[in-house]
C-alpha cells in the first residue's frame, strides 16, 4: 500500500468512522438508505389512492422499514409510511401485501429467521391498525439470508434490518 | 500478498476444471500448530504394484488428519532421513533421536480383483512395540476413505478414542451474485475433499441436519417463497417435504433414535418448538411461549431438547423435556448464546456467543462441579458450531474478507483448518455421524 492510498484510506476513515472502526458500535439509529419521506401531509389528502399512486406518492413509494439490532418495533421516523400504506390498503381492498422480515448477518440463521418475522409481524400490526385489513397481509421471512449489503459494517448491518413492503396486488 | 498469488494461481487452475468441479472445489489450509501434540512419524507408502499408481498419497492423507485433530505433530517430510515400508526396516535409534513417539510405515499393493492392498504398521518407538498391523483392500477413488479409515484406528489406539475422519461434512455454498445467485446443500468428506452436490436452489437453503444413520440430511429450502423443510436420501436422491405451515418451517434435528424430527414452526404465530414423529407426522408441541423458541437440538438420551430462546430479554440457550415442561436456563454468560451443538456424551454443548459486536463460537462444559466456559474461535461473526461425532474437533462459519468460510478446530482451539470456497461463500457446517462400518 503507498502512502497516498494510505493517507487517502485515514481520510475516508475520518469521515465514515463507524465504517472503519473494527468494533463498530451497536446501534447508532442513523436510517441511511431509506430516509423517511421529508415532512409531507401525504396522508392529508381526503382523496383515495389509486394503484398509479405506488409509482408516483413520495411516502408509497417507500416500501422499506428499517429496524434497530435485535429488536421488532417500527421507529417513530416510519410511522408516517405505516400510514400512507395503510390508507392505500383501506382505500383499495382488493391490493395484497407481502411484508417480508430481514435481519442483519450478525449471530445466528435461524434465530434471525424468527427475528425477521416478529419484524414482518410488527408491520403487519401498525398497518392493521391504521386501517389495513389481516387478509390483505402476508408475512414471511428471510432471516439473514437476503443481505442488500454485505459489509461487517454498521451502516451496512442497518439497511439489511429491514422489512420490505411488497405489493403482490395492486 | 503472496496468499493472493497462490489465489489467483487456484483460480486459473479452477478455471480449466469443469463447471461442475470449479463451483465447488474447496481450499483447504491448516493454521496454528500444537506443540504439546505427540510427535509421530508417517512414512510415505509407496506403491509396489504393476498397475498405474494410484493418485492419492495415503501417507499424506494421514498425516493432514493427525495433525489437524491437534492431538499429533507429525515430522516435516525433509526430516524423513530414513524411509522403511515395513517394520522389520524400522532403526528405532533413528527415530528416538528424531524425538519420536510413533511411526506409521506401509505399502500399496495390488488386492486381486483389480483394487489396491493397503498394509500398515504403527509402532511405538521407545518400546519397539508394534501397536497396529493391518491391511485394507479398494478401488483407487476409495483410497481416500482407506486412508481416512486408518486415521481412525491410529487414533483410536494411541488415544484410546474413536476417530473421526473418515466421516463426512455437509454444509451450505451461495455462489454468483445478483441473478445468478446459486445457492447448494454439499456433502464433502470431512477434509474437504470429494464434494457433491445434494441440492441446487436458486432460492436460500439453511441448516442441514444429520440423520443418526448419515444417509438422510434434513434442511430448509426457500423455493416455494416460504421456509420449508425437506428431509432427502443422500444415495438416491429422493426427498419428501415434511414441514410447509403458515409462517416459519425451520431448524430441523433428528431424534438419536431417528424416528422424531425436532423443528420450529410459527404457524401459532409465534416460533414454538415442536417434535415430529416421522412415521405418522404427528406434531407435539414442546414449547410455548411469546418469546422467540428455536434451534433445537437433542440430548445424546432423546429425553431433553436444547434450543435458543429470548425469554429473558436476549437469546440464551434452554433445556426442556421432550414431553414439555418447565425450560431451564443453561448459559448465563456471555450477551447472545445461540444456536447450540451438544457432544456426543452430552457434557459439552457449543455455540455462538456474542459480546458487544464480538461472535465467537464458545463451548460449555458441564461435566465439572462448576461449569467450565472455554473460547474456541478468534474471529468477530463466528457461528453455527458443529461437533464432530467423537467432540475431539468443532465445525463452525465465520466472514473473512466479506466472504463466509468454515475453519475446523481442535477441541483444544490450537489447530484450525480452514475451507474456502475458490468463489463464494460457504456457510452452515454439520458433521455426519460416525459411518457405518
Amino acid at each position: 500500500m503507498n502512502n497516498i492510498t494510505r493517507l487517502a484510506l485515514v481520510a475516508a476513515c475520518a469521515l465514515v468512522l463507524s465504517a472503519c472502526a473494527r468494533q463498530v458500535r451497536e446501534e447508532p439509529p442513523a436510517p441511511v438508505a431509506q430516509a423517511p419521506a421529508p415532512a409531507a401531509p401525504v396522508v392529508a389528502d381526503d382523496g383515495r389512492f389509486g394503484p398509479e399512486d405506488l409509482d408516483t406518492n413520495a411516502c408509497l413509494m417507500q416500501r422499506t422499514v428499517l429496524f434497530d439490532f435485535d429488536q421488532a418495533m417500527i421507529r417513530p421516523e416510519f410511522q408516517a409510511i405505516m400510514a400512507c400504506h395503510a390508507k392505500y390498503l383501506r382505500d383499495r381492498p382488493e391490493a395484497r401485501v407481502t411484508l417480508e422480515g430481514n435481519a442483519d448477518e450478525r449471530g445466528s440463521r435461524e434465530y434471525n429467521l424468527a427475528l425477521g418475522e416478529r419484524r414482518g409481524n410488527a408491520v403487519s400490526a401498525a398497518l392493521q391498525a391504521a386501517g389495513g385489513s389481516a387478509g390483505q397481509l402476508t408475512v414471511v421471512s428471510y432471516g439473514e439470508e437476503r443481505p442488500v449489503c454485505t459489509e461487517a459494517t454498521e451502516a451496512c448491518w442497518q439497511q439489511n434490518r429491514r422489512v420490505e413492503i411488497v405489493y403482490t396486488a395492486r | 500478498m503472496l496468499r493472493l498469488l497462490a489465489t489467483s494461481a487456484l483460480l486459473a487452475l479452477a478455471l480449466l476444471l469443469p463447471p461442475q468441479a470449479r463451483t465447488q472445489a474447496l481450499e483447504i489450509d491448516i493454521v496454528g500448530g500444537n506443540a504439546a501434540a505427540l510427535p509421530i512419524t508417517v512414512v510415505p507408502m509407496p506403491y509396489l504394484g504393476t498397475q498405474a499408481a494410484p493418485d492419492t498419497d495415503i501417507a499424506a492423507v494421514i498425516a493432514a488428519n493427525l495433525n489437524r485433530s491437534g492431538q499429533f505433530r507429525t515430522l516435516p517430510s525433509a526430516n524423513l532421513v530414513e524411509k522403511p515400508i515395513r517394520g522389520s526396516e524400522i532403526q528405532f535409534p533413528t527415530w528416538r533421536v528424531l524425538k519420536q513417539d510413533f511411526i506409521v510405515v506401509g505399502r500399496v499393493l495390488d488386492a486381486p480383483d483389480g483394487g489396491f492392498r493397503v498394509e500398515y504398521e504403527l509402532f511405538d518407538v521407545a518400546k519397539q512395540e508394534r501397536l497396529l498391523g493391518l491391511a485394507m483392500t479398494g478401488r483407487a477413488r476409495g483410497l481416500r476413505d482407506i486412508a481416512h479409515q486408518i486415521s481412525d484406528q491410529i487414533y483410536e489406539r494411541i488415544l484410546g478414542v474413536r476417530g473421526a475422519f473418515w466421516t463426512r461434512i455437509a454444509y451450505v455454498t451461495a455462489t454468483g451474485r445478483g441473478d445468478t445467485l446459486q445457492y447448494a446443500l454439499m456433502v464433502a468428506d470431512a477434509d474437504g475433499h470429494n464434494p457433491q452436490t445434494v441440492v441446487r436452489s436458486r432460492e436460500p437453503l439453511m441448516s442441514p441436519a444429520w440423520s443418526p444413520d448419515g444417509r438422510r440430511l434434513a434442511y430448509v429450502s426457500f423455493e416455494r417463497g416460504n421456509s420449508t423443510i425437506y428431509i432427502q436420501e443422500l444415495a438416491t436422491g429422493a426427498r419428501e417435504l415434511v414441514a410447509s405451515f403458515r409462517g416459519i418451517n425451520g431448524a430441523p434435528s433428528f431424534s438419536p433414535d431417528g424416528t422424531r424430527l425436532a423443528m420450529t414452526l410459527s404457524r401459532s404465530g409465534n416460533p414454538e418448538i415442536y417434535v415430529m414423529d416421522l412415521a405418522t407426522r404427528a406434531l407435539t408441541p414442546v414449547t410455548r411461549h411469546f418469546a422467540i423458541d428455536t434451534e433445537a437440538v437433542w440430548m445424546p438420551d432423546g429425553q431433553s431438547l436444547v434450543f435458543t430462546s429470548d425469554r429473558a430479554g436476549r437469546p440464551q440457550l434452554y433445556q426442556v423435556p421432550v414431553a414439555g415442561g418447565e425450560a431451564t436456563r443453561l448459559t448465563f454468560e456471555g450477551d447472545y448464546n445461540a444456536k447450540a451443538s451438544v457432544s456426543f456424551d452430552g457434557k459439552k454443548i457449543a455455540m455462538a456467543q456474542g459480546n458487544r459486536n464480538v461472535y465467537r463460537i464458545a463451548v460449555l462444559d458441564r461435566s465439572r462441579a462448576t461449569p467450565v466456559w472455554q473460547t474456541l474461535s478468534p474471529g468477530n461473526l463466528d457461528e453455527s458450531p458443529s461437533f464432530a461425532p467423537n467432540a475431539s474437533m468443532l465445525l463452525y462459519a465465520t466472514k473473512e474478507g466479506g466472504r463466509g468460510v468454515l475453519y475446523a478446530v481442535s477441541a483444544d482451539a490450537r489447530v484450525r483448518q480452514r475451507l474456502v470456497l475458490t468463489d463464494g461463500d460457504v456457510r452452515e457446517p454439520a458433521w455426519s455421524p460416525f459411518r457405518q462400518r
